[in-house]
């Protein structure tokens, strides 16, 4: 029960995009197609619970013990990184038709602030090994739900007469502040 | 480049915001309060300044294939840099702040700014790039920051100027895409009538 409740925050109530601000980048950047948003989002999902796993084990076998929590931004990014060209590799052997179709998103990965960001929340919130990893799905299915609705919502604006100065960016802008006011609909239901 | 020029194209011609759409997390994510804008924009731009000086200076000595990892580290020792700093002289400000003061790191205008302009120019040159940068991103913060906090709060840097009720809206995350959605409209405007 616990698990699932930390699934349901984290998807709808403090949603890492309309709620945190985390991974706005990716949100705009490539959510003008549905193809392209459900890529990215396959491909932030693989990382983002693979970085967070690994960096909880290393925040507390490591940075915990020796006393050098304030190495924990740059140990983090670093993890993330070579992560990031781990996952590229090892795709690219075993599986080259899923790294086809996630092969342009991952390095964009590696500034996707979203994973940093999660990775550094589940060590503030002091969750347990299971628990982060709960977490980082939970937040991984909210950005993909965020990202793959706003797309489709983007595909049916390119349709339609928008007044000129407000064509691409400050349109979607608007978009996503509306989505958010409806995600807040959610604040409480846990 | 003529210097001034290279200052001065952070601000309006190439805004991290609102021309480039860089660094839009941060942008969101704490600007309820002009306060919190120009105390995150200058943080940044502290980083922004240092590793563009620490990239030029050590250009030369970087193999090509691992730059980019080489960049991350220089950003996030500064970084942790500044997050020691607030946290020991200005807790209030970085509790404000919080995640989004170790988020500096993956700020895609830092990373940018390095590996587009610090890792092929001068020292000088880039530190007038980052000065520049990094105090345009401030200015975007703060007038975002004052917004939202005026239509929000009905104050500006923490002074209420209007008393009663004030539309809580724009202070909430919906009223961040909102406000930012329609200073965009606003700088397309001013871009076409000075085109």
């Amino acid at each position: 029960m616990e698990y699932i409740l930390i699934i349901i925050s984290a998807v709808f109530i403090s949603n890492i995009v309309l709620n945190q601000f985390l991974g706005i980048c990716p949100f705009i950047g490539v959510s003008s197609k549905v193809e392209t948003a459900i890529g990215m989002t396959g491909a932030v999902t693989f990382v983002m619970v693979i970085a967070t796993l690994v960096t909880y084990l290393i925040y507390h076998s490591v940075l915990v013990p020796l006393d050098i929590v304030y190495m924990r931004t740059i140990t983090f990014i670093l993890v993330i990184a070579s992560l990031v060209q781990l996952v590229e590799i090892i795709l690219k052997k075993i599986s080259p038709p899923l790294y086809q179709a996630l092969g342009i998103f991952l390095p964009l990965i590696t500034t996707n602030c979203a994973v940093l960001g999660v990775a550094v929340l589940a060590v503030q919130k002091d969750l347990n090994l299971l628990e982060s990893t709960v977490f980082a799905i939970g937040n991984a299915i909210g950005f993909g739900l965020a990202l793959i609705t706003f797309s489709g919502i983007r595909e049916q604006l390119d349709l339609l007469n928008v007044p000129k100065r407000m064509k691409g960016v400050p349109i979607a802008f608007i978009v996503a502040g509306l989505m958010a006011l409806a995600f807040m609909g959610f604040a409480g239901i846990v | 480049m003529n210097p001034w020029k290279n200052f001065s194209k952070g601000f309006i011609k190439e805004n991290a915001v609102f021309v480039l759409f860089l660094g839009l997390c941060p942008t969101l994510g704490v600007t309820t309060s002009a306060t919190n804008g120009l105390g995150m924009g200058l943080a940044t731009t502290f980083v922004l300044v240092m590793s563009n000086l620490v990239v030029s200076l050590v250009k030369n000595l970087i193999p090509d294939k691992v730059r980019i990892p080489a960049f991350i580290v220089i950003i996030a020792t500064f970084v942790t840099v500044v997050e020691l700093v607030m946290k020991g002289y200005v807790p209030a400000l970085f509790d404000a702040l919080g995640l989004f003061i170790p988020l500096i790191v993956v700020n895609c205008v830092v990373l940018g700014r390095a590996e587009a302009f610090a890792s092929k120019n001068t020292i000088w040159s880039s530190l007038v790039d980052g000065a520049g940068m990094g105090l345009g991103f401030t200015m975007a913060l703060t007038v975002l920051g004052a917004v939202r906090e005026l239509l929000g709060s009905g104050a500006f840097f923490g002074m209420k100027l209007i008393s009663g009720d004030a539309m809580l809206l724009f202070i909430l995350p919906p009223g961040a895409f909102l406000a930012l959605g329609y200073l965009l409209v606003l700088a397309n405007m001013i871009k076409e009538k000075t085109s």
